[in-house]
């Protein structure tokens, strides 16, 4: 059973003027880790925000654990949220902020202490239990946020880009630690992000939303190697796929798959010619940007050479390249969707 | 440049013909470049202001305290404590001090609930809302002059317009009605409702300014708190005493002591609806200081009644600051 699902979710703003959430199916399965990926303003924060029931859909229904959540408030929702600054409360200690919800909920006493005992041993904070939030460290904030989220015992998780406050070095570590406390927990989570990076490490499964919708649902392997339409193609991966236009047609590649000839010496392969007018050297690899010929339109493309191919190549020469035929994927060029696969 | 070309080569950093820009004036430094001096002349206004019209009257203040000057009789003797010891002796005295600390006292518990009500409505997002917030912020910006006229009218002895309704609703002139069977109230004649009136007057002058510096605190807050509250599970009030008014306390705090000092050093009320009557019953520090000095003539002893205010204002608004920065720090 799903723990979260939504149904023909629509959110507008402004008297319909602006349409945040354009009619949105999507259902969590039990323990998962879904995340909601998307460009800014692509609607995923309104999305988590409509779940958490700090906004109310125009139309369209939610259910958390098989209960029509709709109209209800957040404190009916068996819900955690973790919030991108994570709104700790400035003026309670570590120890009041953890045991907030409980208070909340009236629970008693003895059973306030012990779940907040647990919570901070799980979140290693037993030191910092008497500290106010503004002596932590971005990372520690982030596992008070956790720990008083997990307190309340919810049936889902919802964190809305909850790393985007820390700097690039902590991000990292941060990101493993969500990941490991997910797995301890098995709790169902809901995590939004920009970022493909994280959404590719933590998600079980990716849903990659645009204008409000979803465009594809899936795990990183397939969302990435096997992407819905163009602009999944082009958001995921860094370099994004290369497009090149043929009848019609767009022939998808990743730039990792496009090698020179000599890398790829046997197999079915297609052979085409890039004229190299540009190298980046990044870490090992080589990213090389020039022009295809010999599968479609003269295009503008990049190639990443891992460290493992050698051959000598240099700016303003051209090459023999391959990509794998069953590593082609093919678009619609004027609806953007992926299409039936034709012979090169 | 590409990776197959020589690394080493040299770049060029100026083409080899450029033009020779002409030697330019050598640099000077400026008035304006000359923070010091600048201080000094921005500065220099307010320091005088503050030295003519609050150093130099305070000193007099002072002086005039421990001397015998009176209006009729302006020469400076040295009278020592004698202008205090016969404040202290005169028992109009205590009751004014009573009065002003229950005008204050009354008034600011009021106005600072009615403040954070009001903050409520001025950030609430409605149909017609300007209209409500101009309405709000009204009494704020009426002379005092003027709404206290009005409210000597409001409050007559026989054309009030309370009355008027009050008898209309049945409430008054009646055998049996609520506020008694007299055609009248006498707001402004009666010792109890004098004091009412007084204090309701000031509240309502108070209350839009104490609600604009809530306001100020309240937008303050940001909305990531009380959003993780309402997840947390919390209801409107354990929100309102755990999240919001904590967090808004240090600017409340502002509030009330402009609140304190406004109110305790206020006279124009008292002196337009009342003077201080009927009896000395709504006579306060400021009125009192103002009808012995002034309009009696008796400059030492207003001076000395007056200058008891200032260790009470001192007492009151080092606490209060204090009490913020604690709440800062922590």
């Amino acid at each position: 059973m799903a723990v979260v699902e939504v149904r023909e979710l629509v959110k507008t703003f402004d008297h319909g003027k602006v349409r945040a959430i354009d009619g949105v199916d999507l259902a969590t399965e039990r323990g998962e880790y879904l995340v909601l990926l998307g460009p800014s303003g692509c609607g995923k924060t309104t999305l988590l925000r409509t779940i958490a029931g700090l906004e109310r859909p125009t139309t369209g229904q939610v259910w958390i654990d098989g209960f029509d959540v709709t109209g209800l408030p957040p404190r009916a929702r068996r819900i955690a949220m973790v919030f991108q600054s994570y709104a700790l409360y400035p003026h309670k200690s570590v120890h009041a902020n953890i045991v907030f919800p409980l208070r909340a909920a009236r629970v008693a006493q003895a059973e306030r202490e012990q779940k907040a005992r647990w919570a901070a041993e799980l979140l290693d904070i037993v030191p910092l239990l008497d500290r106010k939030p503004r002596q932590l460290s971005g990372g520690e904030r982030q596992r008070v946020a956790l720990a008083r989220a997990l307190v309340r015992e919810p049936a889902v998780f919802l964190l809305d880009e909850p790393l985007s406050n820390l700097d690039a070095k902590l991000r990292a570590t941060a990101r493993d630690e969500l990941k490991r406390f997910q797995q301890e927990v098995g709790t169902t989570t809901i995590y939004v992000t920009h970022d493909q990076a994280e959404a590719m490490g933590l998600g079980d499964r990716i849903a990659v939303l645009s204008a409000g919708r979803v465009r594809q649902v899936g795990p990183p392997v397939e969302v990435y190697d096997d992407p819905a339409d163009t602009f999944v193609a082009t958001f995921i991966g860094s370099p994004p796929m290369n497009l090149v236009p043929r009848d019609g047609l767009l022939v998808g590649f990743r730039p990792e798959h496009l090698l020179p000839a000599e890398a790829i010496p046997t197999g079915d392969r297609v052979r085409l010619k890039l004229a190299v007018d540009r190298m980046e050297y990044l870490s090992g690899d080589r990213h090389l940007y020039g022009r295809i010929s010999g599968i479609g339109q003269e295009t503008r493309v990049v190639a990443r050479l891992p460290a493992t191919v050698t051959a000598p190549i240099s700016a303003g020469e051209g090459y023999d390249f391959v990509v794998p035929r069953d590593r082609l994927r093919f678009f619609d060029a004027s609806t953007g969707q992926r299409a039936e696969p034709v012979p090169l | 440049m590409s990776a197959g070309a020589n690394p080493a080569a040299p770049t060029a950093i100026r083409p080899p013909e450029a033009p020779v820009t002409p030697v330019p004036a050598a640099p000077r430094r400026r008035l304006a470049d000359r923070e010091g001096a600048l201080a000094w002349i921005f500065l220099m206004p307010s320091v005088a202001y503050i030295i003519v019209l609050v150093a130099v009257p305070f000193v007099l203040a002072i002086g005039f305290a421990f001397s015998d000057v009176t209006a009729g009789d302006p020469s400076f003797d040295w009278v020592g404590l004698r202008n205090f010891r016969r404040a202290f002796d005169d028992p109009v005295f205590w009751q004014s001090l009573t009065n002003t600390v229950v005008f204050t006292g009354v008034s600011m518990v009021l106005i600072v609930l009615l403040g954070k009500v009001l903050a409520n409505i001025l950030m609430a997002d409605f149909r017609g809302k300007w209209v409500v917030r101009f309405l709000v912020l009204l009494p704020w910006t009426t002379p005092v002059a003027l709404s206290s006229v009005a409210w000597l009218w409001m409050l007559d002895s026989i054309f009030s317009p309370i009355d008027w309704v009050l008898r209309e609703l049945s409430l008054l002139g009646q055998e049996g009605a609520l506020f008694g069977d007299a055609s009248n109230m006498y707001w402004l004649g009666k010792p109890g409702l004098a004091m009412t009136s007084v204090i309701a007057v000031h509240v309502w002058r108070i209350t839009p300014l104490a609600a604009v510096i809530m306001m100020a605190g309240l937008v303050a807050i940001p909305r990531d708190l009380e959003e993780a509250a309402q997840v947390d599970g919390a209801g409107y009030w354990r929100r309102m005493f755990e999240v919001t008014i904590p967090m808004v306390l240090p600017v409340a705090a502002v509030a009330a002591l402009f609140g304190v000092v406004f109110t305790f050093t206020d006279i124009a009320v008292v002196d337009v609806l009342t003077r201080g009557g009927p009896n000395n019953s709504t006579q306060v520090l400021t009125s009192w200081a103002f009808f012995r000095g002034i309009e009696g003539g008796d400059i030492g002893q207003g001076a000395a009644t007056a200058l008891f205010m200032f260790p009470i204002l001192l007492a009151a608004a080092v606490a209060i600051l204090r009490a913020v920065r604690r709440m800062e720090v922590r």
